[in-house]
């Protein structure tokens, strides 16, 4: 078939996109600047991710804040001139994301 | 008489030169030509040619930014030479090259065969849903059927897109800007039947798959067709069916 | 009819493309940092999940919280993950086209819209955050 599968790391790379794009920018801000200034606790924080609807959102932001920088990281790569990694590249970006996917469903079930 | 009328004023052009009968590199040739308010380059290089030097090469014919023929890089940014004034950059000196990221045949003339052959792969034509002799009528369209490709339809096949596509300059195989616009433009065109055909053509990895979104094409597009917005509407669509058949493989 | 008659000798001049073709306009340099930002954004998702793998521990979560290191390279990565925000929102109506009838929503509408959504959530999460810390 001519046509190709990129659409399925094309959609992962737009959701993450979007979910970067709206939850990442508060939560730097909640975890470099609201808590170590002390406006927020960190104990307070701790009890807040072992709830189980924010285990479901953290695992949905970071994978597919990961699958964005995967997408994404590859083409810039290769613009960069890192064109003869090829197939390896493919493998070494998305194998990464699928990888730490894993490991954050992992850690979020089992907390 | 003022003053300034014995002075004439005049512009230095750095004109691309390549003569493939005389020479293996290209070399650069000064012109000074004279500056009038109302010129734009195309002026100056007709004037170098009927005046000074007939040798140089360039395509025009309009000279009034709809037929797409006069493109070329100005100070490094593709444009149509019709329509890029020399007040705009007087008294600077400014920079006259072929149309960049396609090969030179001569001087500032490129070789198009490439922009021509993917014209034709992405069957840049109209073919209807229901053929219908001229006795049965027109085939009719509501003004929000046309809103939605009406943009797609102003491309002049200029090819500046194409000079702006860093991704075409690098992956020449990839199918570019104008030619996936104009697909677009059929494709969003409802008289039209052939989406299912084109699909197969720009689906490819080396058709909009190979867009990273730069955005420059529709920058530089002289006609507002905003190539860049065509692609990723294109990849929308690409990766809505992608699913469809995913999901429901014994649909259509 | 193509003009199928080969240039002089198929002596066509061929300009090569550097990889450093992306320094040479600044609308290039921008579009190589936007791609860029979102090693930021990977980096951040990286440091969130080894947070979150340490919810159990009291002692090793406040000090990934506390620690100088991670909280400078986090302040770092701040304007950059804005700044993917920002263009990608502006992108938006770029991809998201609707027509309501003859005429095309005003670009800056749909990306006005994204931009209240995007406060909006914003504020919401940071005040579930305090709430609770």
């Amino acid at each position: 078939m001519a046509k190709s599968n990129e659409p399925i790391w094309w959609s992962m790379f737009s959701a993450g996109g979007v979910m970067s794009a709206f939850f990442l920018p508060v939560l730097i801000v909640i975890t470099a600047i609201a808590v170590p200034a002390g406006w927020i606790s960190t104990e307070g924080l701790r009890e807040l991710v072992q709830n189980p609807v924010t285990r479901i959102f953290l695992f949905v932001v970071i994978a597919l804040s990961l699958f964005h920088w995967a997408h994404r990281f590859k083409y810039a790569a290769e613009d960069l001139g890192l064109k003869q990694l090829g197939r390896f590249l493919d493998v070494l970006c998305y194998g990464s994301a699928i990888i730490l996917t894993i490991i954050a469903a992992a850690v979020l079930v089992t907390l | 008489m003022a003053a300034s009328d014995t002075v004439k004023k005049t512009m230095s052009l750095e004109v691309f030169r390549y003569r493939p009968d005389e020479e293996d590199e290209p070399t650069f040739q000064t012109y000074e030509v004279p500056y009038k308010e109302d010129w734009v380059v195309l002026d100056a290089l007709n004037y170098v040619k009927d005046t000074m030097d007939g040798t140089l090469s360039f395509r025009w014919s309009c000279r009034m930014g709809v037929c797409g023929s006069c493109g070329m890089m100005v100070n490094g940014e593709p444009k149509l030479t019709c329509s890029a004034f020399l007040r705009d950059y007087y008294p600077d000196p400014i920079r006259v090259e072929p149309l960049t990221y396609f090969p030179v045949i001569r001087d500032l003339v490129i070789n198009m065969d490439d922009f021509m052959n993917k014209l034709t792969e992405v069957q840049a034509w109209l073919q209807p849903k229901e053929e219908k002799p001229v006795s049965e009528g027109e085939y009719r369209q509501t003004p929000a059927e046309l809103a939605k490709y009406k943009q797609y339809t102003m491309c002049i096949n200029c090819m500046l897109c194409y000079s702006a596509c860093p991704v075409y300059g690098r992956h020449p195989e990839f199918t570019g800007p104008a030619a996936i616009a104009l697909a677009q433009r059929y494709n969003l065109d409802s008289r039209d039947g052939a989406a299912d055909e084109r699909a197969e053509v720009i689906f490819k990895h080396e058709g909009i798959w190979g867009c990273t979104f730069v955005g420059d094409c529709s920058r530089v597009c002289p006609k507002h067709v905003d190539p860049a917005g065509a692609i990723q509407q294109a990849k929308v669509t690409a990766t809505q069916d992608w699913y469809k058949s995913l999901l429901m493989p014994k649909r259509k | 009819m193509a003009n199928e008659q080969p240039t002089i000798a198929g002596k066509d001049y061929v300009r090569a493309v550097p990889n450093t073709w992306w320094l040479q306009r600044k609308t290039y340099v921008t579009f190589m940092v936007r791609e860029l930002t979102c090693v930021f954004v990977g980096a951040y998702a990286l440091f969130l999940l080894v947070l979150v793998s340490k919810a159990g521990d009291a002692a090793a979560f406040d000090a990934l919280l506390n620690s100088p290191v991670l909280i400078t390279l986090q302040i770092i990565a701040l304007p950059m993950v804005l700044f993917h925000s920002i263009t990608w929102i502006n992108l938006t109506p770029k991809v998201m086209v609707v027509f309501r009838g003859e005429d095309k929503v005003s670009p800056a509408l749909i990306a006005g819209v994204n931009y209240v959504a995007w406060a909006a959530i914003s504020v919401i999460i940071y005040g579930i955050a305090s709430c609770q810390g």
